[in-house]
């Protein structure tokens, strides 16, 4: 079985937001950049089924030489074999059309993606990737068994978990619960330096254009400062909430 | 050419986000003079919706469209995109709602924009404003399709009643098919959902453990709020997955949000900047959480929370 693993590199979570040049792009200066949390529970449970189901695991992102890095420790991670698809990452249609040109050249039984990225965060690409290449599609995913062409699936929504079953092809979209929190994969020594000697290819993009464009980036209001209220004193607390605030 | 609104129900009844997702359909039509129409799936009844402004409803009848399935629902709204003759669709940011947008925008080759929180900038060049960054920052994105579907984040625009009567129209939309089959679907009993909730209310590793949960939920129940957690609480198995909110965890975007026990850190509070009033309680006043709130209480969880609820029953 083929398994694509897509990667989004995404600023640490911890980081500072900030944006330069007139407010349209975003100033990378400083921030320390990680696999996208969705990828990595969706990349742990792809190095899993490489025992499981005799997977054999690629992690893939578009973007410029700088994300190296993230599909290096991909690699250590467990992924067999990394790509990455020359060209910054424009929009979610434009990289999810490179991700589509590459599947169509190489034949993958599973793409896992994140539900979302932290950054521009639009949960976009894996719905528009199985849209183009008209494969089955599920979000939100906490849990996924894949034997032999057929997939059983749970996903969260809203008020439950909705368990269903499709045969492969299947783009997933993956969050905590496919695997636990405490499962990720810390790659040890050993994998770093395999890592060293697994193929991370490059290859050209098609340069594909994209349908939206971020113009120009803000930051919210700096927030009035907080009313306190004395915890013996809540009745002020439900008086501001009902006649200031209006939300109860 | 209409504004096309996606109408997502359960059980035949409407979600309150596309009620809103209607309303922001209507301003949006009215700015640039055209029509404004909703399209249900097997919902027959749909006078509910007349409060909200839309010129048309259309009810999509199938047979095969009785469980939701992204690739289906997709393939059925192309169908009224090309009858209405649409350029712009719009959904709410609900699970589902931005599932289906995102397939449909790859099955028509179009751009899609969710987190959407104000009506377009400008129409032409058509310019939206969204969240992004975990609503760390907003940004103005320029949509270049020819189709264009946007999702609206909760509770940003708001209900702007507008009494119509729109003409109603059933389509048939037969031969729509995956090999995707509902096994079974677990509700989780008789709660309000984190994603529908006007209030929500949260817990932190402040309340020590899973026993301590009582109050939070008498407090959530006593608001007709959602329950909510911290991640450490979800990591610990104190409360599921499903409640974990944050960066990592479910957005929040509700009237209220109240925070008991949980100190503020910034990947928290990420995932519940988009909420509109903020409440916490927490014992230590230099908690970072006092710094994103609008109101607060310092002092111990165990004594206010009680008394809280206490003072609210006694108001109603
Ligand atoms: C990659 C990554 C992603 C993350 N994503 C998320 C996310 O999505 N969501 C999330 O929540 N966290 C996330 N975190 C974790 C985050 O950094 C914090 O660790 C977490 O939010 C802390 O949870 P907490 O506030 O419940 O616990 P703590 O930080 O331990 O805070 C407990 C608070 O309770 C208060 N307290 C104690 N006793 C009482 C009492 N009796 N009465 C009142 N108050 C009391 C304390 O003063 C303290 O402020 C993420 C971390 C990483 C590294
Ligand atoms: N530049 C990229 N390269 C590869 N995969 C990506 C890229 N951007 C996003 N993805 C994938 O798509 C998911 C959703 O991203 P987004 O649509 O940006 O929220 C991510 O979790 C990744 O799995």
């Amino acid at each position: 079985m083929n398994i694509l693993v897509c990667i989004s590199n995404v600023p640490d979570t911890t980081s500072k937001i900030n944006f330069i040049e007139n407010d349209s792009n975003f100033d990378t200066n400083g921030v320390q950049f990680i696999i996208n949390p969705n990828d990595e529970f969706g990349l742990t449970k792809a190095v899993w089924m490489k025992e499981s189901n005799q997977a054999n695991v690629t992690a893939l992102t578009v973007g410029d030489s700088s994300v190296e890095a993230t599909l290096r420790k991909c690699l250590a991670i467990g992924a067999d074999k990394a790509i990455r698809i020359d060209c910054p990452a424009h929009d979610a249609y434009s990289v999810a059309k490179e991700i589509e040109a590459h599947c169509k050249e190489t034949k993958y039984d599973l793409i896992i993606c994140g539900r979302e990225s932290i950054d521009y965060n639009g949960g976009l690409v894996p719905g528009l990737l199985a849209g183009l290449l008209d494969f089955n599609f599920i979000t939100n995913c906490v849990k996924l068994e894949i034997k032999e062409s057929k997939a059983t699936f749970s996903r969260e929504m809203s008020g439950g978990t909705e368990i269903s079953e499709c045969e492969l092809p299947l783009v997933v979209g993956s969050q905590k619960g496919l695997v636990e929190e405490s499962d990720l994969i810390i790659p040890n020594m050993r994998g770093i330096m395999m890592a060293r000697q697994k193929p991370l290819d490059v290859v050209p993009a098609q340069g594909i254009n994209p349908k939206t464009r971020d113009k120009k980036f803000s930051k919210p209001e700096a927030k009035s400062e907080v009313k306190l209220v004395k915890a013996d004193e809540l009745d002020k607390l439900i008086d501001l909430l009902e006649n200031e605030a209006k939300v109860i | 050419m209409s504004v096309l609104v996606y109408i997502e129900s359960e059980n035949s009844k409407f979600k309150k986000s596309s009620y809103e997702a209607l309303c922001y359909g209507r301003a949006l039509a009215d700015s640039i003079g055209k029509k404004v129409c909703g399209v249900v799936i097997n919902c027959s009844n749909t006078e509910n919706l007349n409060s909200y402004g839309a010129d048309k409803i259309i009810n999509i009848n199938s047979s095969d469209l009785v469980d939701f399935s992204s690739k289906k629902y997709a393939h059925a709204l192309v169908e009224i995109v090309k009858s209405e003759n649409s350029k712009i669709i719009i959904l709410s940011s609900s699970p589902n709602s931005k599932y289906l947008g995102a397939h449909l925008s790859g099955i028509t080759d179009s751009s899609f924009v969710s987190n959407v929180v104000k009506l377009p900038e400008s129409s032409n060049p058509f310019i939206v404003k969204r969240t992004c960054f975990t609503n760390k920052a907003f940004s103005l994105t320029e949509l270049t399709s020819d189709l264009k579907i946007i999702s609206i984040t909760s509770n940003s625009f708001g209900i702007v009643e507008k009494p119509n009567n729109p003409e109603n129209e059933t389509v048939e939309i037969k031969g729509i098919s995956t090999n995707q089959k509902i096994l079974d679907i677990e509700k989780e009993s008789g709660t309000v959902t984190i994603a529908d909730a006007e209030i929500v209310v949260s817990g932190g590793r402040g309340l020590k453990g899973p026993e301590n949960w009582e109050m939070i939920e008498s407090l959530a129940e006593t608001l007709g709020a959602a329950t909510a957690c911290s991640k450490p609480v979800s990591d610990m198995g104190w409360r599921p997955h499903s409640e974990h909110v944050g960066q990592t965890g479910k957005p929040v975007a509700s009237n209220l949000y109240i925070a008991i026990g949980i100190s503020g850190a910034i990947q928290h509070l990420a995932g519940i900047n988009s909420s509109k009033v903020k409440v916490v309680i927490n014992n230590d006043p230099e908690a970072p959480f006092f710094k994103a709130a609008d109101y607060g209480v310092v002092g111990d969880a165990f004594e206010i929370v009680p008394s809280l609820i206490k003072k609210l029953k006694a108001r109603q």
